[in-house]
């Protein structure tokens, strides 16, 4: 255990919704974490349990959804154990978070200077509404709008998705936030945009070495930005690993899926893309064992029964996959008989 | 209002224009429905002799056949004239006994209203805000009895329980004693208080699931700004839709409620004329309150414009 140098850590996080139907483990023991001027992807399928993740960090999950277990440890304070007004602190201020959808995440009845001056004023209560109103103009003006003054006054709907999703990140970052928690940033943007924009945090990232868990189901997405990659399936934490490993030899058969779906530049034209077969686990009635399982071309016995154990692979390089305990057992035998 | 000035000038004279046409509508509709009712002004118990009504019929010129005394009134009212009232204070001109009675109701009606919106949006917000708890349903309950009871029921309890000897509010309307107003108010408000209570949390419901309350949120605001500013002023539209007509109708009075308290009023006054047949009372204070309710939409429609910058008033061009 590293003496919380890290800026984030996430050990056997488990969120479940107690719905009238039943629970629903969201999240079932994810354990990651991230330092400082790291970009971390999270990257899963639609209701992998991956945003309820990043909520849960910020304090965000919406009943019934809860944490039952595991701890949320940020620059080394116990995030879990905070009073309802000492988040309030950490959000927006030291932790920010922006959202998918820019077009329904501003205030509709709001002008953008209002909705960034109150970010600010949020967390510096000192500074005075004409100081606020520059900073939040040279917020502006760093994530690439122009006209700032005329901006402020305008509303969002005066504005484009680009555009929206700018001052989105422009009102994350005026607290200068260590951490920014950006749920599917992208997913809502066209391409050309998104690749803007996608520029745009890199850039600002390098600027202000903040720690960023870019939350996509794009792993294009994840090959751009990001230094290291989990990846998620029905809430379970499925494989992890620097973004390199994950790409050149991924040792999950989900991540392998993932990569086999991606449209890639190089492939030939008439190369069709391989869908992974079958459909999203039902979170009410989550198989036994691997989650993966039912799906998957490789699945044993014991993957129907138990779920796998985290087999080291490399450097922060992790996979829960039988074949790779059935591998590293047959590596540790070979190695015993020689 | 960033909206070009000239633009909006534009729309307040269209709406204008299309009031007038409106109200010429009202009053010739009234006109015919109120001559439809059979009787007339000057039946009463003392069957007064023939000739004496066809004098009194001759004089007002009710001897005429409809079309031509609507052409004649029609022609007065476009002179501003509303001529005078027949039977319930004979020979008073109709503007006169609008302008008498109209402060009273108006009163009442404002104190009314002003209750209603404050109570009923504050309610409203608890209510969504506490979804499903026990204060929820307690004012869910409140509200839900608050708009199936008529008026005249809650004007009546008012008046058994806290009305008579030795209780602290008076029967009879005085318009000099503060507490003459108490329970009139709380009487007229009470509907529009629930009915507002129940449009602010269905609204404010649906404004809390929005996504910019996650926005909110996350940025680290108060519970009680996110709330008031961000879900607020997107929940109030519906409620501002309503209140536009409602304070047209309360600030007239309340019919039933000035009947039931014997306040000296334009609602109860308007009630009476339609009894007595008093026509040109009838159609000035008919006239009166459809004008008020349209004043009070064109105002409405304006202010929806400030609440929300997304709408365009002069698109319907």
């Amino acid at each position: 255990m590293s003496e919380n140098k890290h800026l984030l850590e996430v050990e056997d996080l488990h969120v479940s919704f107690f719905t009238p139907a039943g629970e629903v483990k969201a999240v079932g023991g994810i354990s990651y974490t991230l330092d400082e001027d790291e970009v971390m992807g999270i990257v899963g399928e639609s209701g992998s349990g991956k945003s309820q993740e990043a909520y849960a960090i910020m304090g965000l999950l919406q009943s019934p959804g809860k944490v039952i277990g595991g701890s949320i440890t940020f620059e080394g304070e116990d995030v879990l154990a905070k009073t309802k007004k000492e988040m309030t602190e950490l959000r927006g201020g030291r932790a920010a978070m922006i959202f998918q959808n820019p077009m329904t995440s501003l205030n509709p009845v709001y002008t953008i200077g209002n909705q960034l001056v109150e970010a600010l004023r949020a967390h510096d209560k000192a500074i005075s509404k004409e100081d606020a109103a520059q900073r939040a103009m040279e917020m502006l003006t760093m994530v690439g709008i122009n006209n700032v003054e005329q901006r402020m006054k305008q509303y969002p709907h005066e504005l484009s998705g680009g555009m929206r999703q700018r001052v989105m990140i422009a009102m994350g970052l005026i607290c200068h936030p260590k951490l920014l928690i950006a749920d599917e940033p992208t997913t809502a943007l066209d391409v050309t945009i998104q690749a803007q924009i996608l520029e745009l945090m890199k850039d600002l990232q390098k600027k202000t070495h903040m720690g960023i868990i870019f939350i996509t189901h794009n792993l294009g997405v994840v090959a751009e930005i990001c230094d290291k990659v989990c990846v998620m399936y029905a809430g379970k934490m499925v494989e992890q690993g620097p973004v390199d490993d994950i790409f050149y030899s991924p040792a999950h058969p989900y991540t392998e899926g993932l990569l086999r779906s991606m449209p890639r530049v190089d492939a030939d034209s008439h190369e069709r893309l391989i869908p992974i077969e079958g459909t999203p686990v039902d979170m009410l009635n989550p198989p036994e064992g691997c989650p993966f399982a039912p799906r998957c071309p490789h699945a044993m016995k014991v993957c129907l029964q138990k779920m796998p154990p985290y087999v080291e692979l490399g450097e922060a390089h992790r996979s829960a996959c039988w074949l790779r305990v059935q591998e590293a057992l047959e590596k540790k035998e070979g190695k015993n008989d020689g | 209002m960033n909206l070009g000035s000239d633009k909006m000038a534009k729309y307040i004279v269209k709406r204008v224009l299309m009031a007038l046409v409106t109200i010429l509508a009202i009053a010739s509709l009234t006109f015919f429905l109120m001559k439809a009712i059979p009787g007339n002004p000057f039946l009463s118990e003392k069957n007064p002799p023939q000739s004496v009504i066809n004098a009194l019929n001759e004089k007002y010129g009710l001897n005429k056949s409809v079309p031509e005394q609507y052409l004649i009134y029609m022609g007065n009212l476009l002179r501003g004239d509303l001529g005078e009232s027949i039977k319930t204070q004979k020979n008073y001109p109709v503007a006169r006994i609008i302008k008498e009675m109209f402060p009273t109701s108006a009163k009442i009606g404002a104190i009314a209203i002003s209750w209603a919106v404050i109570v009923g949006v504050l309610l409203g917000c608890i209510s969504a805000y506490y979804r499903g708890r026990a204060a929820d349903s307690a004012l869910r309950v409140v509200c839900t009895l608050g708009i199936s009871m008529p008026s005249f029921v809650v004007a009546t309890l008012l008046l058994l329980w806290l009305c008579g000897a030795g209780k602290p509010f008076p029967t009879i309307f005085d318009g000099s004693n503060w507490r003459s107003y108490v329970l009139p108010c709380m009487a007229l408000g009470f509907y529009p208080m629930c009915y507002i209570a129940r449009q602010t949390r269905t609204s404010m419901l649906d404004a809390l699931s929005q996504e910019y309350i996650k926005t909110a949120r996350a940025k680290g605001l108060l519970t009680r700004k996110i709330v008031l500013k961000h879900a607020l002023r997107n929940a109030f539209i519906p409620v501002l839709t309503y209140l536009g007509p409602q304070i047209a109708f309360v600030l007239c009075g309340g019919f039933v409620v000035e009947k039931v308290f014997t306040i000296p009023g334009l609602g109860k006054y308007f009630v009476q004329c339609i009894t007595n047949r008093d026509y040109p009372v009838i159609m000035g204070t008919t006239i009166f309150l459809a004008s008020f309710v349209i004043i009070m939409n064109l105002i409405v429609d304006l202010l929806y414009k400030v609440v929300d910058p997304r709408i365009n008033l002069a698109k319907e061009d």
